[in-house]
């Protein structure tokens, strides 16, 4: 076995995804830009991943979000831009976790509206989300109930 | 700040929401990270060692098999912190091998067993679902205390 050097160390890596009418991704690394000094900047087709000290790229982030709030979205990310165990141009293919994004993605437009319509909200509303399908399955506690009923 | 686990732990959606919201969102890239970079002998993709099946038991019992160990030595660290949980259960992507899928089983019982609150939803399918669906998450969220925003 070999001896592993990690690269990037006490480092963050985070996406910025956008999804907007208003801006691109292209818009969003021109603003990006402008004020990331000392951060490495990967520019995608959905947005933007940012590696850098965590106050750095937190500080970007913050100033980012504020050119279109709703449709902007940013996760973390444990692997650093054009690392060789995840990068597409050395596995062929989609990258792993690309999937899910494109999932995401696809409904962030709902997830958009319900961040522009919540300030209109009324105070004191009780949210109704959408909920998972019970189980047709017996519940646990049911079931103990008709054992004790029937051992009585 | 409440630290709140996010199901799936790779979901873009809680992530951003939970951050946007004032807290801490744990997801799977925070302990991919950790492990990324820390020297210690070569093992990619993931520099899971032979050493984290054997952490791995804290959480789950040696007769379960040691990919499931594997992955609890990322997950359990998170669901030992977790202060709240927010899962959302139809997220097919999480599909994966046995492995995966027994994990995954094993991660939403105990966020249960550890008695935090747990928020239940899907993602929503229209426009009216997902103003419900922020909405509740930033009210489970509110009700935890100590938000920023």
């Amino acid at each position: 076995m070999t001896e592993y050097h990690p690269k990037y160390t006490n480092t963050v890596t985070k996406y910025v995804f956008v999804e907007s009418p208003e801006m691109t991704p292209g818009d969003l690394a021109i603003r990006t830009y402008e004020i990331s000094q000392g951060v490495m900047i990967k520019e995608t087709c959905f947005g933007l991943q940012i590696t850098g000290n965590e106050d750095d790229v937190n500080a970007i982030i913050d100033h980012l979000r504020k050119f279109d709030p709703a449709h902007i979205f940013v996760k973390d990310r444990g692997f650093p831009p054009g690392d060789s165990r995840r990068c597409r141009a050395n596995l062929g293919g989609a990258r792993p976790g690309y999937f899910g994004h494109e999932f995401e993605i696809s409904i962030s437009r709902f997830i958009s509206k319900g961040l522009e319509e919540l300030p209109k909200r009324p105070i004191g509303s009780v949210p109704k989300p959408p909920v998972p399908a019970g189980s047709d399955k017996l519940d646990a506690k049911k079931i103990q109930k008709i054992i004790e009923s029937v051992e009585t | 700040m409440a630290k709140v686990f996010i199901y799936p732990t790779t979901s873009l959606i809680l992530s951003d929401l939970v951050a946007r919201f004032g807290h801490t969102p744990l997801s799977a890239a925070l302990q991919i990270r950790e492990h990324i970079q820390s020297p210690g002998l070569e093992s990619p993709p993931l520099q899971i060692t032979p050493e984290d099946p054997k952490r791995g038991l804290k959480w789950a019992a040696v007769e379960v098999p040691s990919g499931v160990r594997g992955r609890m030595s990322l997950y359990g660290p998170m669901i030992d912190q977790a202060e709240a949980a927010i899962i959302i259960h139809d997220a097919d992507f999480s599909f994966g091998c046995m492995g995966c899928a027994r994990t995954n089983e094993l991660i939403q019982f105990l966020l249960r067993k550890s008695g935090i609150p747990v928020l239940d939803l899907r993602y929503p399918r229209t426009e009216e679902e997902g103003i419900e669906f922020v909405a509740a998450i930033k009210k489970f969220l509110e009700e935890l205390g100590g938000g920023g925003a």
